[in-house]
């Protein structure tokens, strides 16, 4: 970006060490961005296309127009999936936010053996998902499980009375939330002591000697600090939240079985369509919809980002 | 004065509570996982439960590598994640480099072209990119999830950011001396660059050793799989036997706790970085 000095002569046309320059530049990115168009940019495109055709993958191709989302306004399932992925969004994403800035609150204090319990609450989310969900399954197990032995045991309520948890169709949401706070708060965490660490510790001073007791310290000193971090925060769940499959099949659904009414989300309800019924083009209109939401999202946060930044 | 100092012990008290509570709810389901892989499976589910078994039953760590190919599984994914970490590592090093130091036609619309793709979620393309890979002939083999995972525009976004930060001057100096730019890159950038190389070499690493719907979609051979998806077919296929499930589990979690727990200072980096930068 150098500056063109004023009155010099514009070159025409590229010099032979332009042209080396470029070239020399361009072999930096070709590789990385070969493997990046092939397999990222040309599918997106193709996501396009498929999205208005109707297509198995064998017979040919044929072009619908907007016929999978005409399909897609009526589909019940589709707006199940939708539906159920809204709401675990809604529970998810305060849940999350609130339990990992208290833990960062709290692991900010200068205790001991601060470091171990940092990584104990991080540690979750590095955990392979496939072995935790089959420990969180046995433990909520509603029959002989660990945690309704104890309920039972406390309540004296037949096993009939107690939460059926993942298995059950009042509690599932219930459980995919509280596993998927339990796994991943730490790493949010992780981002809100990044942006404690940046607060000016004037700021404190100040309002100590104002007199300020800890909850007005919090409330007027540190939540306003943090405004941008949670912000972040925020729109890297909703987005994560949107995308979420694994969660729910490792924890409702072993082997083959099926996601039901009341645990299907978007991104499973794209791979079935997709992977089980065959349908490309159909699956590529509803992937059509999670890239629209999640632009949405990011373009919202963009927007933020501005008005935060710096 | 004594009332605050009293205050003081109080709070911390509670605090110290808290953080009891905290790593007592943390951990709990690894110590049961832990536990129950040492039992046989009618005793996993007794209550009230022992959390140290009479007779701890190392059978199960012997039985499990009979039922299923574990051994294959793990290496199947120690083998991938440590291509996907190296191409990824190279490609988008070399690519950030051009980025952050060389100037070249068409830069900002490359670069802007990345940047926008890193918001897209693969979710919404994977079908599409499966048709290709398919056709690629890439379906049920090791190829379709290395190229899948090791072209991120996220690794360039990272590299660059990190190498801005090292002076122009440097590489100036370099080019005076007669260095080429593959040389600057690897001789200077790439040994300066160490914290975010160890931040994505970590992130890239368990990433892939803990992808779930990639392997789901390419690899159905049994003796492709990676040790996500095998174990939860072993699951499948011997839903009953809880202790050979928790002894599985056990050894599935073990690669990715000792590489944590060995670089998990450039973990809490990488992630505050991330967050930070936005």
């Amino acid at each position: 970006m150098t500056a063109n000095i004023p009155g010099a002569p514009q070159k025409r046309g590229l010099s032979k060490k332009t042209i080396k320059e470029n070239l020399i530049a361009y072999s930096f990115i070709a590789p990385n961005f070969i493997g990046f168009a092939v397999f990222t940019l040309v599918p997106l495109g193709f996501s396009l296309v498929l999205s208005l055709l109707e297509w198995d993958g064998a017979n040919p191709m044929n072009f619908i127009g907007f016929g999978n989302f005409e399909h897609m306004f009526k589909d019940r399932q589709f707006w199940r999936a939708l539906l159920n992925t809204f709401v675990y969004t809604a529970g998810v994403v305060p849940a999350t936010l609130v339990s990992a800035l208290a833990l960062a609150i709290l692991l900010n204090q200068k205790v001991r053996g601060r470091n171990f319990f940092r990584t104990v609450a991080f540690f979750p989310y590095v955990a392979s998902l496939v072995a935790v969900a089959a420990v969180w399954n046995f433990i909520f197990s509603p029959s002989k499980g660990p945690v309704n032995n104890i309920l039972h045991a406390l309540t004296g309520l037949d096993f009939k009375a107690l939460p059926k948890w993942g298995a059950s169709k009042d509690w599932a949401m219930f459980t995919v939330i509280f596993f998927s706070v339990w796994k991943n708060m730490g790493y949010y965490m992780v981002i809100y002591l990044a942006g404690l660490q940046g607060v000016n510790p004037e700021l404190y001073e100040a309002a100590e000697l104002d007199g300020a007791n800890g909850w007005q310290k919090f409330r007027n000193v540190t939540v306003p600090q943090l405004v941008p971090t949670t912000f972040f925060v925020l729109m890297m769940l909703i987005i994560s939240s949107f995308k979420v499959y694994d969660i729910f099949i490792n924890l409702f659904a072993g082997g083959d079985n099926q996601l039901t009414d009341y645990t299907r989300v978007l991104v499973y309800q794209i791979y079935n369509t997709a992977f089980r019924s065959l349908s490309y083009g159909y699956a590529s209109a509803m992937a059509m919809v999670l890239f629209l939401i999640v632009l949405g999202i990011t373009l919202i946060q963009f927007r933020g980002e501005k008005k935060f930044g710096e | 004065m004594p009332g605050a100092k009293k205050h003081n012990y109080i709070a911390m008290t509670f605090i110290y509570i808290l953080l009891i509570l905290l790593a007592i709810t943390m951990l709990i389901p690894f110590a049961w996982m832990l536990s129950s892989s040492l039992k046989l499976s009618k005793d996993v589910f007794t209550f009230p439960m022992k959390w140290i078994p009479e007779e701890p039953r190392f059978q199960n760590f012997l039985d499990i590598w009979k039922k299923i190919p574990l051994g294959t599984f793990i290496f199947n994914t120690a083998k991938l994640s440590v291509i996907v970490t190296a191409l990824q590592l190279l490609t988008s090093s070399f690519a950030a480099y051009a980025f952050a130091k060389l100037k070249f036609k068409g830069k900002n619309a490359l670069f802007l072209g990345y940047i926008a793709t890193i918001a897209v979620p693969w979710q919404a393309y994977m079908v599409p990119q499966f048709i290709m890979m398919r056709h690629m002939g890439f379906n049920n083999t090791h190829m379709a999830i290395i190229c899948l995972q090791a072209f991120s525009a996220f690794g360039v976004f990272l590299m660059r950011q990190f190498y801005q930060s090292i002076p122009d001057d440097l590489c100036e100096a370099a080019r005076i001396d007669g260095l080429s730019e593959y040389g600057i890159w690897a001789r200077i950038m790439l040994p300066l660059s160490k914290p975010a190389i160890s931040t994505l070499v970590i992130f890239t690493f368990v990433n892939t050793w803990n992808d779930f719907l990639g392997p789901q979609i390419y690899l159905t051979k049994t003796e492709l799989k990676t040790i996500q998806i095998g174990l939860r077919m072993f699951i499948a296929q011997y839903s009953s036997e809880y202790g050979l499930i928790m002894a599985a589990s056990v050894v599935a979690l073990i690669p990715v706790v000792v590489i944590f727990l060995s670089l998990q200072k450039y973990f809490v980096q990488g992630v505050a970085s991330a967050g930070i930068k936005g």
